[in-house]
């Protein structure tokens, strides 16, 4: 996965509120991730335009946060979540 | 008792046991309930709004063949009303073009087929079903047509392990983001027909580098979860996470269980959604309560380094096996019920020439 490419949440993998545990959930085929704050702004920003790199520059804006400490947390989430088959990609 | 009980995340829905198909691996138990005592449309629905204010996010609705049911339709509709991640358990066969548009219109979030070979000849001698290979074909290519996730449950065991790069091959083809490859298991009918379709360790050795291979290469494009034979291990599975842990199964007559085993378990007695509520069942039913947390356990298994790894392993297999639901799971090489294991595989795999499957009709 590159900087460029755009991340997306493919048909079949969506969020929900989970109101018994109090916890945000993704959901896909087989799978079910609680998401914390940082894993819930990253995958709500997972619209299907923002490219890789300016997911992370916004979140770094956000959080005051410097980008090179940021990037790298965002980056291996959104691949991780990949191979979970939760996430896809298409070249920008 | 002093276990903390969470709420499950996961129900099967036995829809129905009806089924076109005969596999002699079906993992329903050897007597299945009749079309009669299914349970109705309203009270499935009335089930799903009770697992999702128990804490269920995902369901899985199967059978038998859920496409038996005339309501599957409805039955869709009112698991996502109830806010449920619905995944549909199938061998296509009944599934019109037609119908598996309707299902889209109600939500169906994904649809999980089954395949018992990657050619007419293997998976309709599988099968039990002429012409069922055809038509799964077809219902497949109208599923990638709408657009529905899709898992490919590719059944393996002796007669067609051997054919596993193909079957992956089928599941890239077919369009599925994700395969199972899940070796059977031997509960329900699967234990009669053990002797046939238990693979040779060989085979075993093979699809393990087969699977991991793959998992690299396709990285990305298709996620793999291999379920290996689990005679051929060294410690058992971690059967249902957990007695009472993570998920429940509803039969067709609404009777709820820990795993679909469960009732091969003579002392347990297991209570119905018509009864008493799915809540009360959960958290408070002798059933759940039996085998759950660590008290349970022999002490070979409450000093074991592993003990909250695998839980002790299978219940229904340790009795299956050994007679003793509250054993260790006989696949655990620590445990004293492993040479009865070792001597089954000994004389079913290597000594008699396979027997004929026992179809199930």
């Amino acid at each position: 996965m590159t900087q460029d490419d755009v991340p997306y949440l493919p048909r079949g993998v969506r969020t929900q509120f989970d109101a018994v545990r109090n916890v945000d959930v993704i959901l896909g085929p087989e799978r079910v991730l609680v998401l914390d704050q940082v894993g819930k702004a990253v995958v709500g920003r997972l619209d299907g335009e923002a490219s890789l790199a300016e997911i992370s520059a916004d979140l770094a804006q956000i959080y005051d946060a410097p980008l090179d400490a940021i990037a790298p947390d965002v980056t291996a989430f959104v691949e991780d979540l990949r191979d979970r088959g939760m996430v896809h990609v298409r070249p920008r | 008792m002093s276990v903390r009980v969470d709420p499950p995340m996961a129900m099967l829905a036995e829809l129905t046991h009806r089924c076109p198909l005969a596999c002699p691996y079906c993992s329903n138990p050897t007597e299945l309930l009749a079309k009669e005592s299914e349970l109705s449309t309203e009270a499935w629905a009335d089930v799903f709004q009770q697992a999702a204010r128990l804490g269920v996010l995902q369901l899985h609705l199967s059978g038998g063949e859920p496409a038996s049911r005339r309501d599957l339709v409805g039955l869709v509709i009112a698991a996502r009303e109830a806010g449920l991640y619905t995944n549909l358990i199938t061998s296509g066969i009944g599934l019109t073009e037609r119908r598996l548009r309707e299902l889209d219109d109600a939500g169906l979030d994904h649809v999980q087929l089954s395949l018992q070979g990657v050619n007419a000849s293997m998976a309709d001698r599988i099968g039990g079903y002429k012409g069922g290979f055809d038509r799964k074909m077809h219902v497949a290519e109208i599923i990638a047509d709408i657009g529905f996730p899709l898992t490919l449950n590719a059944v393996m065991h002796r007669d067609n392990l051997d054919d596993l790069p193909q079957t992956i091959d089928m599941a890239l083809r077919l369009g599925a983001r994700r395969i199972e490859v899940a070796c059977v298991q031997f509960q329900g009918w699967a234990l009669i027909n053990r002797a046939v379709l238990q693979p040779s360790r060989e085979q075993v050795e093979t699809a393990k580098r087969t699977v991991a291979r793959a998992i690299e290469t396709l990285k990305g494009r298709l996620v793999i979860d291999f379920v290996p034979p689990d005679y051929y291990s060294d410690f058992p599975k971690a059967c249902m996470n957990g007695w009472g842990s993570t998920g429940l199964n509803v039969t067709p007559d609404g009777t709820v269980l820990p795993c679909h085993a469960a009732e091969t378990i003579p002392h347990l007695r297991f209570e119905k959604v018509t009864d008493r509520a799915l809540s009360d069942i959960w958290y408070k039913s002798d059933a759940f309560n039996a085998y759950r947390g660590t008290d349970w356990m022999p002490s070979i298994c409450q000093s074991c380094d592993r003990r909250d790894i695998d839980f002790g392993g299978c219940r229904c297999q340790a009795m299956a096996l050994l007679g003793d639901a509250a054993a260790p799971d006989p696949v655990c090489t620590k445990s004293p019920g492993r040479a009865a294991l070792d001597a089954l595989l000994v004389e079913e795999v290597q000594e008699v020439a396979a027997p004929a499957f026992v179809y199930r009709r």
